[in-house]
């Protein structure tokens, strides 16, 4: 649907992930917080989907539910031609070893009581029954892949730093040899200086083992520099998905445009130059977004429209796909939203 | 900004201990810098590079032990700080020199309405009166971008976004016109919508107030947008000072110049592979005998191994005043500036 290019390894469509409210006296289901409501692409095979956004807005809750780390309220997550949304439990065991996740947090996501070797070895003990030795010369490789020296492999991880600890929840995500590893902001942790090395390295392994990323920050200008094409989220939703060097050169979405003129430039005489889209007041609840487009509470260009219909991604010019009213007149709308309906009844989901 | 006139804040030698069962850490080894009046000096550096020990340090903020202020004199407007009782200190803390911190979630307290935070320096400081106070919070939180101050005094920090509670701990840290505002990281936590917000309301602040503002980052990005001139830290040193032009022209420290070149720009050019500084920073433990660096410096030599550099005027200016560099390697200059 979103796109015309074939083999997408991945295609998630129209996924949805409401986290329910219970309050009152007798916990009553009163509300959902729509965290992720209705999000639609693919991701190409050996590409970097990069996800951004701001805090509360979904990004997260998305790979995490595309992994079945979360139980996807609706929605088809299809990896390499399995649809993982609705998979049972034995049949998505079975499909753990090829999706993986980098997290944000070396430091929490990582068993202070497990030794090195015993953390990259994990998976294997789950899904394989290699003998020791053979285990062990996987768990070596793993570490000179990601750069980790092998004497190594029995200690803790407080003896290693933030950019060391992040090798290694790379090295444990790649154990089972995975075609798509979401990254949930792996360098949001690190330093300067050492968030390059990570992003290097996560680059040289993609080359090596041809790798599909979902690359999930909230920094634009990493995200620029990593990524094939880029999805901007605003609360729950896609607002913009472009190639690369097309958004970050003429954002269509006006959120998309905000986003970008928000990033501070690192250097002196362009920041004093260049002017700023200030956006007013803050994100609104995703528990109640708003009844039409849910950027138009602090939209420049709202206007009437925007206040009672939700726009829907569609593609605008080749290859990019905006949710916006602006872009309605543009008459590639119709055949996108025809194809968009026949794909929805072909695959049963519910609207 | 007013470059001629006595600065505001002056700190000479500071120098900073922590006492550790592991041994001493020089978490501050021998910073000096000095504060225009109205001016914004920005100090960049990773964690662990000493840039919030060294301000907290200089206003006391330190628990010790284990810290322990070792050397230096801080001058605040003339009167060094360093030698006045803890009484004096807290008089001028909230005073003098007003501290917002990172994350502004934790700074306030969650059981104090957002008001009875903003009046109680109003109160302890300027011996306002309850109604003065509210009335002066009211007008503080409407300067700081707050829409319906006069109600939004009711409220719990919780009830406020990350953005306004930032908001809130500038009106706090403004509520007795210091003469010096400390910004230990106020935008990090922010994302970056928000960050914008804030940064536009700093300079606004500046232009209505004219303080003088010490602003912490790790980002070279925000420093660029409103500095005037740059410190650049690593492993509790100076080791680059600049004004903030001269400084993403010019710079001339090699830390500095790898800095600047790891972050993947915006607009430019688009690297195919990022620039890293291999390796990590160094713990200090013991005094520094040698250039911090030289472990992570592809210009190291000899003398980088036997003796810590001291801070070297480029310019005819002194030290601290011009441009200046905590380097044995005698950089050529860049042409171009470093993102060419």
């Amino acid at each position: 649907m979103l796109d015309a290019r074939r083999n997408a390894l991945i295609q998630v469509r129209d996924l949805k992930m409401y986290f329910p409210i219970h309050s009152g006296l007798l916990r009553r289901h009163t509300g959902d917080v729509k965290a992720v409501d209705g999000v639609s692409f693919d991701i190409m095979e050996g590409e970097t989907l990069g996800l951004v956004g701001e805090s509360g807005c979904g990004k997260s809750t998305v790979g995490r539910a595309m992994l079945r780390l979360y139980e996807p309220t609706a929605g088809n997550v299809i990896i390499n031609g399995v649809d993982v949304a609705t998979l049972g439990a034995g049949a998505l065991r079975k499909a753990r070893p090829q999706m993986q996740m980098v997290f944000q947090d070396p430091q929490a996501s990582l068993n202070p009581r497990m030794t090195l070797a015993d953390i990259i070895g994990e998976p294997l003990n789950e899904h394989t029954d290699w003998d020791n030795a053979k285990r062990l010369a996987r768990i070596h490789e793993l570490m000179d892949a990601v750069g980790l020296n092998r004497r190594f492999a029995n200690r803790f991880p407080h003896e290693f730093s933030g950019g060391q600890r992040q090798r290694i929840g790379i090295a444990r995500a790649l154990a089972l040899k995975p075609k798509f590893i979401v990254c949930d902001e792996p360098i949001a942790a690190l330093d300067v200086s050492i968030q390059a090395q990570v992003v290097n390295l996560l680059e040289d392994l993609q080359d090596q083992f041809g790798l599909t990323y979902l690359f999930i920050s909230h920094d634009l200008s990493m995200v620029r520099h990593i990524a094939d094409r880029v999805a901007v989220m605003y609360l729950g939703r896609i607002a913009e998905l472009s190639p690369r060097d097309d958004l970050y050169a003429r954002p269509l979405h006006p959120y998309a445009e905000a986003l970008l003129s928000a990033v501070p430039e690192p250097d002196p005489t362009l920041a004093r130059r260049k002017s700023r889209i200030i956006l007013k007041g803050d994100v609104p609840s995703p528990a109640n977004p708003p009844k039409g487009c849910n950027f138009c509470t602090r939209c420049p260009r709202v206007f009437d429209r925007c206040l009672t219909d939700k726009p829907a991604l569609q593609e605008v010019e080749p290859g990019r796909f905006v949710a916006c009213h602006l872009y309605s007149n543009t008459q590639t709308a119709g055949p996108t939203r025809g194809t968009e309906a026949k794909e929805h009844n072909q695959q049963g989901v519910s609207q | 900004m007013a470059d001629g006139a006595a600065p505001v804040l002056d700190v000479r030698g500071l120098k900073t201990v922590f006492r550790t069962r592991g041994g001493e850490v020089h978490a501050v080894n021998s910073v000096s810098f000095h504060l225009n009046p109205g001016e914004l000096l920005g100090v960049v550096g990773e964690s662990g590079s000493g840039k919030s020990v060294t301000m907290m340090s200089l206003i006391g903020l330190l628990p010790s032990p284990p810290a322990e202020v070792r050397e230096g004199e801080v001058l605040l407007s003339g009167r060094d700080i360093l030698k006045i009782s803890a009484d004096e200190l807290r008089d001028l803390r909230g005073a003098k020199v007003g501290f917002v911190f990172q994350d502004p979630m934790t700074s306030l307290n969650p059981v104090f309405t957002v008001g009875n935070q903003i009046m109680e320096p109003l109160i302890r400081h300027m011996g306002m009166s309850k109604s003065q106070a509210e009335r002066r919070a009211a007008e503080l939180l409407a300067l700081v971008g707050i829409p319906d101050a006069a109600k939004r005094l009711k409220a719990y920090p919780h009830q406020f976004s990350g953005g306004m509670r930032q908001r809130v701990m500038i009106a706090i840290a403004l509520a007795c016109d210091p003469d010096v505002l400390i910004a230990d990281e106020p935008t990090t936590a922010l994302d970056v919508t928000i960050q914008a917000q804030i940064i536009e309301l700093v300079k606004e602040l500046r232009r209505k107030l004219g303080m003088a503002i010490v602003w912490i980052t790790h980002d070279l990005g925000v420093i660029a947008g409103i500095a005037d001139r740059v410190m650049v830290m690593y492993a509790g040193q100076v080791v680059e000072q600049a004004p903030v032009a001269e400084l993403f022209a010019n710079p001339r420290h090699p830390y500095t110049r790898a800095l600047l070149k790891t972050i993947p720009s915006l607009t430019g050019e688009r690297e195919s592979r990022l620039q890293v500084i291999e390796g990590q920073p160094p713990i200090m433990s013991g005094a520094p005998t040698a250039c911090p660096f030289r472990a992570r410096c592809a210009h190291a030599f000899d003398r980088c191994g036997t003796e810590n550099p001291q801070r070297r005027a480029l310019d005819r200016r002194p030290v601290g005043y011009g441009h200046d560099v905590a380097c044995h390697w005698d950089a050529p200059a860049m042409v171009g500036g470093a993102h060419a």
